[in-house]
């Protein structure tokens, strides 16, 4: 099985839009949308959501007021600034937990002497098993606010792949987040492939650069697609050079189209219309042939 | 509000704008302005603000080193640890630094005083000034996973006697909760797409949670429909203003441009925009 993520350095680039185009040419992939803190293949894949599970992850601490005895244990102890104290000088110091700050290292309870403090698993979010029109798709909301989203991305993958692997599936195509940071570190681990989808803008060439050198450090293949590259074809080349050098391969290019957007208010994949920029997406499809995702995919079936 | 306002320019969704925003901010604001580039995993507005580096410091987080000489293997630490950033393996245990959020506790359950903290470099904070602008960027390291510890570092380098305009990571998890907290209001950037729709809604989920009172930013008006509108209504949501969707502008943001900039007849919409956000985080104080 082969497993391919979308990525881009910077968001906005057509990460998902490219995803789901891929996932109507696969036909039979199992899909993981990775962007589990803003997650959006599912308002083009339209999901019938089969299984709906809730995600647990790391801790919270909270205080109870009533045996506290507002020593200030806590707030010495917390190295996220989550302890505060209300009401200096107005009477009694009430010390409060912000959950948006703890990261529920456990360390207020511990030392807290008249174990004032509980620690409860907390529910950041839930994942989900849906049916789509191209195929079976695993999908997450991190809760707002909610930390270790690199745990879930790591949960929707294992499960995208268990399911590819029970029902023979060839391919896994993730649809990843921006940045290079935890989210990105975890859609990336074990992978076979990278597609980097950028722009041909300072910031697409700047932060592809940025991502491409995490690629290289996880020593996973990337290959490189700009996207609208007709807004600026000096930068494409040079994007394109700059991709080669660092040892990146060149998946294509995408024209600037407005069947984009339009495909999205219809919920539909860019190649399920009939655009010019479809046509672009389908050549780096099979630009991908070459790195061997397709011929898996024909050599299973 | 203590002292000038800080507002966060944060959006749900990637690539809606931030930077375009804050950019054009921090230029209409001028002199002794301050731009916190808190987008650390891909800092971007210098390439538009450019300036001379005045200042620049390291990152570091502590990490636990054991000393073996007084470790008697007892596994404490790693019992204690909510990140498996320590594993007992009998005899001293082995440290993960890439798990570990620095809480400390470690150094403090061990009960023969057996570990202590070094220093691990994760990112760079640089402040540069930009005709007037002090812009203030964190950049993570690449292949460091955890940014909120850079963006702390952002704007723990932040004066409260002047303005800030602070640009935010997409996405509503860990590092955007660490650029928003603490500012005195938001403006959600976003496209009328359903993309753009549907991560709004994130976003104002993740402010009303953080309870910071926001405003919103709708660019490239007229690519897609009005249902971010619509929301923005029934959501008794203030749009700011409208940013038109045209090649022209797209072409000259990829070259690198300030909005503001290469179009002056913005200027109005970001003046009146941030007199807004301003008016709307003191009522919230209030």
């Amino acid at each position: 099985m082969r497993e391919l993520v979308v990525i881009s350095g910077k968001g906005g680039t057509g990460k998902t839009s490219i995803t789901a185009s891929f996932a109507v040419l696969a036909r039979g992939a199992v899909m993981a949308d990775c962007d589990v803190d803003a997650a959006d293949l599912h308002l083009l894949l339209q999901p019938r959501v089969r299984e709906c599970h809730a995600f647990f992850s790391g801790r919270l601490a909270a205080i109870r007021k009533a045996d506290c005895i507002a020593c200030g244990a806590c707030l010495a102890h917390c190295r996220f600034g989550a302890v505060s104290m209300n009401g200096p000088g107005a009477g009694e110091a009430v010390f409060t937990i912000d959950p948006a700050a703890c990261e529920g290292c456990g360390v207020c309870a511990r030392f807290c002497p008249v174990k004032a403090i509980d620690l409860s698993e907390r529910r950041c979010g839930e994942w989900r098993v849906s049916e789509t029109r191209c195929g079976t798709m695993v999908h997450a909301q991190l809760a707002a606010g909610a930390g270790n989203s690199g745990k879930l991305v790591s949960l929707v993958r294992d499960q995208a792949r268990r399911i590819a692997g029970e029902r023979g599936a060839p391919l896994v195509l993730a649809d990843g987040p921006p940045g290079i940071g935890c989210p990105v570190i975890a859609s990336l681990a074990g992978a076979s492939l990278a597609l980097i989808v950028t722009e041909p803008s300072v910031s697409g060439e700047h932060d592809l650069l940025r991502v491409l050198a995490l690629a290289r450090h996880f020593a996973l293949p990337a290959a490189v697609c700009v996207n609208k590259w007709d807004v600026n074809p000096e930068m494409t080349e040079r994007i394109e050079r700059a991709a080669s050098a660092a040892g990146a391969r060149i998946g294509g290019r995408i024209r600037y189209d407005r069947a984009f957007t339009a495909a999205q208010l219809d919920a539909r994949a860019v190649v399920e219309a009939d655009a010019p920029a479809a046509e672009d997406i389908r050549r780096v499809w099979h630009a991908l042939d070459a790195m061997e995702i397709r011929s898996e995919l024909a050599r299973r079936h | 509000m203590n002292g000038h306002p800080h507002i966060a320019i944060a959006s749900g969704k990637g690539g809606t704008g931030k930077t375009t925003v804050a950019t054009s901010l921090a230029r209409v604001l001028g002199h002794g302005v301050q731009l916190l580039d808190c987008d650390v995993e891909e800092p971007n507005a210098r390439l538009f603000l450019r300036g001379d580096v005045q200042e620049s410091r390291m990152v570091a987080v502590p990490v636990p080193v054991i000393d073996e000489t007084r470790c008697d293997g007892c596994g404490e630490c790693a019992r204690f640890c909510a990140y498996n950033a320590l594993a007992a393996v009998g005899g001293a245990p082995l440290v993960f630094p890439e798990l570990c959020h620095g809480c400390g506790g470690c150094v403090k359950v061990c009960p023969r005083q057996a570990m202590r903290e070094t220093q691990r470099r994760v990112g760079m904070v640089e402040t540069a000034e930009a005709d007037g602008v002090i812009v203030i960027q964190g950049a993570l390291d690449v292949g460091v996973a955890m940014a909120p510890p850079v963006i702390h570092a952002v704007k723990a380098h932040a004066r409260r006697d002047a303005p800030a305009v602070i640009d935010a990571p997409p996405g509503t998890s860990c590092p955007v909760i660490a650029a928003v907290r603490g500012a005195d209001a938001v403006a959600l950037v976003t496209e009328p797409t359903p993309f753009g729709l549907h991560d709004l809604r994130l976003a104002v989920e993740m402010t009303r949670t953080l309870a910071i009172p926001s405003a919103v930013i709708i660019n490239r008006a007229g690519s897609g429909d009005d249902r971010v509108q619509a929301y923005c209504r029934v959501e008794g949501i203030t749009v700011l203003f409208e940013l038109p969707d045209e090649r022209r502008i797209a072409e000259a943001l990829a070259r690198g441009a300030v909005l503001v900039d290469a179009f002056p007849e913005y200027r109005s919409r970001f003046e009146r925009g941030w007199k807004q956000l301003v008016a709307i985080a003191t009522e919230h104080h209030a």
